[in-house]
C-alpha cells in the first residue's frame, strides 16, 4: 500500500475514534510514528509543542504537521481532510436528528443539564489557562510569596480588561495582536 | 453562493486567530457566528459544543460543521469546516518546511505568552457572558459546581460527564429545580 493511502486511513480512523477534541488524539498519533516509522517520540513532542503555539484548534495542527513529516505538503493536506471526514459526516447526520427532537419534552431537558455542565468544562479549561499564564508555579514559596505571580501578565491582564470595559466593540483579533506585540516587546 | 462563500472565510478568519483548543475559540464565534451573522445563538452554540464533546473527532470542527450544516445543508458543513482548517495547513505547512525550531525561538515564546493574557481576558468575558445566560436557577448551580469540580479534580472522562449532566438534567427538571423550557 502507498503511503499516501495508509496516511489516509490512519486519520480517518483517528477522527472517527478520537473522541472528546484535539488531545484525545496523540494516542492515535503516537501509536502511527511506532507503528509506521514515520517520527520518533521526540518529533512527536516538537509537533504538540509547535502546534499548541501557532494558530487554529490543536487536533488539526498536529494532524498538518504528522502528515506533512509523513508525506510532504500532499501528506498534511490529506492527513486533514481525512480526520476532519468522519466528523463530517457524524455532525451532519446528528444535525438533522437534533433538528427533528430538539423541541421533544425530554430532548429540553436533557440539554436543560448540558448547557451547565459546558459552561463548567470552558470554566476548568479556562482556570487551567489562568494558572499558567498569571503564576509560576514551578517557583517554591522560599523565594518569597511575590515571586509565585507572574506580575507582569496580572498587570496586562488588568489593563486589557480595563481597555475592554472601555471599549466593549474592540475586536477579539485585535486585542490578540496588540497583547503577541507586548509580549515580544516586554519580553513577557 | 454568498453564504457558501460567508461560511468559508468567516470560520478562516476565526481559525487563523485561535489560540488552544475549540473552547479558547469561543470569543471569536461569540463575536463572529452570534453578533456578525446571526447563524446561531449562545444556546445554540452550548448544544454544538455539548454533542461536540461526546461525538468523534475535534471540538472546533464539530461546531463548525453544526452551525454550516443548518446555513447551507451538508454543502454548507464542508464548507466551514474547510474554513477553519485551512489557516494550520498553510501555518503549519509554512513552519514544517522552514523553521522546525519554531516552539523555541524566544520572540515566539514572548509573543505567546502575551497571547494567553489576551486569551485569558477574553474567556472571562466569554464566560461572564455565558454564566448570566445559562446559570440562572438553582438546579443548573448545581450542574456548574458538579461539573467543575469534577473536571477540576479528577481524571473522569469529559464523555461521561456530559452523559452525567444529561442525566441530572432530567432529573432536575421533573423536581422543578431546572428551566427547561
Amino acid at each position: 500500500m502507498s503511503k499516501l493511502w495508509i496516511l489516509m486511513l490512519e486519520f480517518m480512523k483517528t477522527g472517527l475514534f478520537s473522541v472528546g477534541g484535539g488531545l484525545a488524539t496523540i494516542p492515535f498519533l503516537n501509536e502511527m510514528g511506532a507503528r509506521y516509522g514515520w517520527f520518533t517520540t521526540d518529533t512527536l513532542s516538537t509537533m504538540i509543542a509547535v502546534s499548541e503555539s501557532t494558530p487554529g484548534p490543536i487536533g488539526i495542527n498536529m494532524a498538518t504537521y504528522v502528515g506533512y513529516t509523513a508525506a510532504g505538503p500532499a501528506g498534511a493536506i490529506l492527513a486533514t481532510l481525512s480526520i476532519v471526514a468522519p466528523s463530517i459526516v457524524v455532525i451532519c447526520i446528528i444535525a438533522n436528528y437534533f433538528q427533528k427532537f430538539k423541541n421533544a419534552k425530554i430532548v429540553q431537558m436533557i440539554f436543560a443539564g448540558l448547557k451547565p455542565a459546558v459552561v463548567a468544562f470552558i470554566a476548568a479549561a479556562c482556570l487551567n489557562l489562568f494558572v499558567s499564564t498569571l503564576l509560576h508555579a514551578e517557583k517554591d514559596l522560599t523565594a518569597g510569596i511575590a515571586s509565585f505571580f507572574n506580575w507582569k501578565c496580572i498587570l496586562l491582564l488588568a489593563a486589557l480588561l480595563g481597555v475592554k470595559k472601555i471599549f466593549p466593540k474592540v475586536h477579539p483579533i485585535a486585542f490578540i495582536a496588540a497583547a503577541a506585540a507586548i509580549g515580544i516587546l516586554f519580553r513577557f | 453562493m454568498k453564504v457558501l462563500l460567508q461560511l468559508y472565510t468567516a470560520w478562516f478568519k476565526m481559525g487563523l486567530f485561535t489560540f488552544g483548543g475549540g473552547y479558547a475559540m469561543l470569543p471569536m464565534i461569540q463575536r463572529e457566528v452570534i453578533e456578525k451573522h446571526h447563524w446561531a445563538t449562545e444556546e445554540e452554540i452550548m448544544d454544538y459544543y455539548a454533542i461536540g464533546q461526546c461525538t468523534p473527532g475535534i471540538i472546533a470542527v464539530n461546531t463548525a460543521t453544526f452551525v454550516g450544516y443548518y446555513q447551507k445543508g451538508v454543502l454548507g458543513g464542508v464548507l466551514a469546516t474547510l474554513g477553519v482548517v485551512s489557516p494550520s495547513v498553510l501555518i503549519i505547512g509554512l513552519i514544517a518546511s522552514l523553521i522546525s525550531n519554531f516552539a523555541e525561538l524566544e520572540i515566539v515564546q514572548h509573543a505567546l505568552m502575551g497571547i494567553n493574557v489576551a486569551v485569558c481576558m477574553l474567556m472571562i468575558q466569554a464566560i461572564a457572558n455565558l454564566w448570566k445566560k445559562s446559570i440562572k436557577n438553582i438546579g443548573a448551580f448545581c450542574i456548574f459546581a458538579a461539573a467543575l469540580l469534577l473536571s477540576l479534580f479528577t481524571g473522569l472522562s469529559t464523555v461521561w460527564l456530559v452523559i452525567l449532566a444529561g442525566i441530572l438534567g432530567i432529573i432536575l427538571s421533573k423536581a422543578g429545580w431546572l428551566n427547561h423550557e
